[in-house]
């Protein structure tokens, strides 16, 4: 059968399916589907890493080649700053200009350097939402209970009882910018539930939430004239006899020189590495996600935690083919979209936990029940006219493997 | 990745793909079928250092110009979401100096009366619908630039919620409005200024201030790894 006549099998199937309550994977199910299915327990795609702060650690071969690559500074180079600031922010994403608009506004001086434009970043794409605690039945400790059963316990708490108690006023912060967040009928902001939370506590700007809140946060950036570096690449940190980073280097993209900055803090708020295409997947990575910051502070001494693990977003599009590797916001699946394989059949709780999904997805193609593309890639449907049956068919096949 | 799917039931091998001939910056390439314009950049081999963004038709950084095979309108679209077709044209944008106006959005007195002191052009809009034309993501923008000026902030902002700022609506206004940038403007005074303060935001907040949850971080941070792993099972 070709993938139009597979195509019926997900409408002929669809109001059997909507009967149909699948329940979520008990721990040890879940660590057994994760073994055998999930890429980050792939072993042939991971190697220790020689040399520096993670030796003998694994890590994906992408990542371990990258960090033990040479630097493209060469002896003799001129440090001599061309600018000096009390704060450097390299990335222009949400991190990037959250931190500088805090640090402008504590009254240091800024830079933002980004090797694209300003506000280039994955912080635009994010279309599902931000998970904050707001609902009144909902808590920061239950986020930060969620938030450990999503990330297997592994969470730095310290880190993470941080994120879930500023949450809240973090949104206070960009409503007070502007930030357009939906509302519920009586004004308080309009919270949706995602995968892996037992509360609703998704924040989201129509389907636009990054986009939205990007476009503000870009625009303050400018109203503020922090000083920006565009189209510069950050290609090596500096550090003084003790260590310590005292600025960074950047290689201009337009002319290809170097731009020297020195300053009295650096952060690093880089985004991650999707672009590098580990394991081949595609990505729906913005295109400057190739994990600059990882190298730039491993040649530093810092050590990374975590290289083991990678998160695989369960829903990409496979198909049609000028979609490849866009994504499918979670929201389609809390909205209720399902997960098919060929023969029709959901085979996950499409709110179950991303690794889960994502390994479920897997075994699914691995197993002979995903369905082939025109270009020979191999996906499952989503189920998207069973959310919305006027709007016709548009099934997409979505998908983590080639 | 490039391992055998011989286990597919019952489904046909992978076909070919057909090429098809693009015009890039007035050179003709073959490219493959179906692509999108800014994978064709790449697969004819041009350095795309700033018509490449987040590839996912959200950021704006791809803005091109298009036309079809013996079409004579020129079209507007984002290279990442727009697949090439036989005997096309394209061109990516250039950035293109538009003024941004800027302002500090708390501390605005009437926002409605400050668009004409931040941006004294929106007015002067001719209503030639240039803009509205050009836009790739199919927002009204004329008829957006118009509420703005009649004050009418709350429609812009929902009219231009999926403005990605690629900026198109500008070169092509004749009255050296900036659309995207008012509508910028507009949104945010929106957002800040004429949307009701959430008072449920408030109360957590201050609940955390106030340390309403200090007795159950205690007890969670004080459990060990077992503990807390059994106490994170039982949340549903």
């Amino acid at each position: 059968m070709d993938i139009h006549a597979l195509q019926q099998i997900v409408h002929q199937t669809r109001d059997a399916r909507r009967k149909q309550t699948l329940p979520k994977l008990s721990p040890a199910d879940r660590d057994q589907l994760i073994h055998k299915y999930h890429p980050d327990f792939r072993a042939s795609a991971f190697r220790p890493i020689r040399f520096g702060p993670n030796v003998g650690d694994k890590t994906a071969i992408e990542l371990a080649t990258l960090l033990e690559g040479d630097s493209s500074i060469v002896d003799g180079f001129d440090l001599t700053p061309h600018y000096t600031t009390d704060v450097l922010v390299v990335g222009g994403g949400g991190a990037g200009c959250a931190a500088a608009l805090h640090a402008h506004g504590a009254g240091a001086k800024v830079m933002l350097a980004t090797k694209l434009r300003l506000g280039d970043s994955n912080s635009v794409m994010a279309q599902g939402g931000m998970q904050i605690s707001v609902a009144p039945e909902d808590s920061p400790v239950t986020h930060f209970v969620d938030t450990l059963k999503g990330g297997h316990m592994q969470n730095d708490h310290q880190l993470l009882k941080v994120m879930v108690e500023e949450g809240p006023s973090i949104a206070k912060w960009l409503l007070s910018l502007g930030v357009l967040f939906d509302r519920d009928g009586d004004g308080n902001l309009h919270v949706k539930k995602g995968g892996g939370s037992s509360k609703p506590r998704l924040l989201t700007c129509s389907d636009y939430t990054g986009l939205e809140i990007m476009r503000v946060l870009k625009d303050e950036v400018l109203n503020q004239k922090i000083q920006l570096l565009e189209f510069c690449a950050a290609v090596e940190l500096t550090s003084d006899e003790k260590g310590n980073c005292t600025g960074a280097i950047f290689k201009d993209l337009d002319n290809q020189r170097h731009v020297v900055v020195a300053a009295k803090s650096v952060i690093l708020a880089t985004g991650g590495i999707g672009r590098l295409h580990i394991q081949g997947f595609p990505t729906s990575n913005h295109y400057g996600a190739t994990g600059d910051g990882l190298c730039l502070s491993y040649r530093l001494g810092a050590k990374l935690m975590h290289v083991d693990t990678f998160q695989y977003h369960p829903s990409g599009a496979v198909y049609p083919e000028q979609l490849i590797g866009a994504l499918v916001t979670e929201g389609i699946r809390s909205e209720g979209g399902h997960l098919v394989n060929a023969k029709g059949e959901r085979f996950v709780n499409e709110l179950d936990t991303r690794d889960v999904v994502s390994a479920s997805i897997i075994r699914e193609c691995e197993e002979g029940r995903g369905i082939r593309t025109m270009s020979g890639r191999i996906g499952v449907w989503l189920d998207t006219p069973l959310l919305d049956a006027a709007s016709g068919p548009c099934n997409r096949s979505c998908c983590l493997r080639l | 990745m490039a391992q055998e799917d011989s286990n597919v039931i019952d489904q046909p091998e992978v076909i070919r793909h057909k090429m098809v001939t693009v015009e890039i910056a007035g050179k003709k390439y073959d490219v493959p079928e179906g692509i999108t314009i800014i994978k064709a950049l790449w697969y004819s081999g041009q350095e795309v250092v700033r018509g490449a963004g987040c590839l996912g038709g959200f950021c704006g950084a791809c803005a091109a110009y298009y036309r079809t095979k013996d079409d004579p309108k020129v079209r507007t679209c984002l290279a990442c979401q727009m697949a090439v077709q036989d005997g096309m044209s394209i061109t990516m944008m250039p950035p293109f100096p538009a003024r941004k106006a800027t302002y500090d959005i708390q501390a605005l007195k009437d926002p409605k009366q400050d668009l004409f002191n931040l941006y004294p052009e929106a007015p002067l809009c001719r209503n030639c619908n240039a803009c509205t034309e050009a836009c790739p993501q199919k927002i009204d923008v004329r008829e957006g630039v118009w509420k703005a000026v009649f004050g009418d902030f709350k429609s812009v902002s929902e009219m231009f919620m999926d403005c990605v700022m690629c900026g198109m609506c500008t070169p092509v206004c004749i009255a050296d409005i900036a659309p995207n940038l008012v509508a910028l403007y507009v949104s945010r005074a929106q957002g800040a200024h004429f949307t009701e303060k959430p008072v449920g935001l408030d109360t957590r907040i201050k609940e955390i201030q106030d340390g309403r949850f200090n007795d159950e971080w205690t007890k969670l941070l004080k459990m060990n790894e077992k503990e807390l792993a059994d106490h994170c099972a039982t949340v549903k």
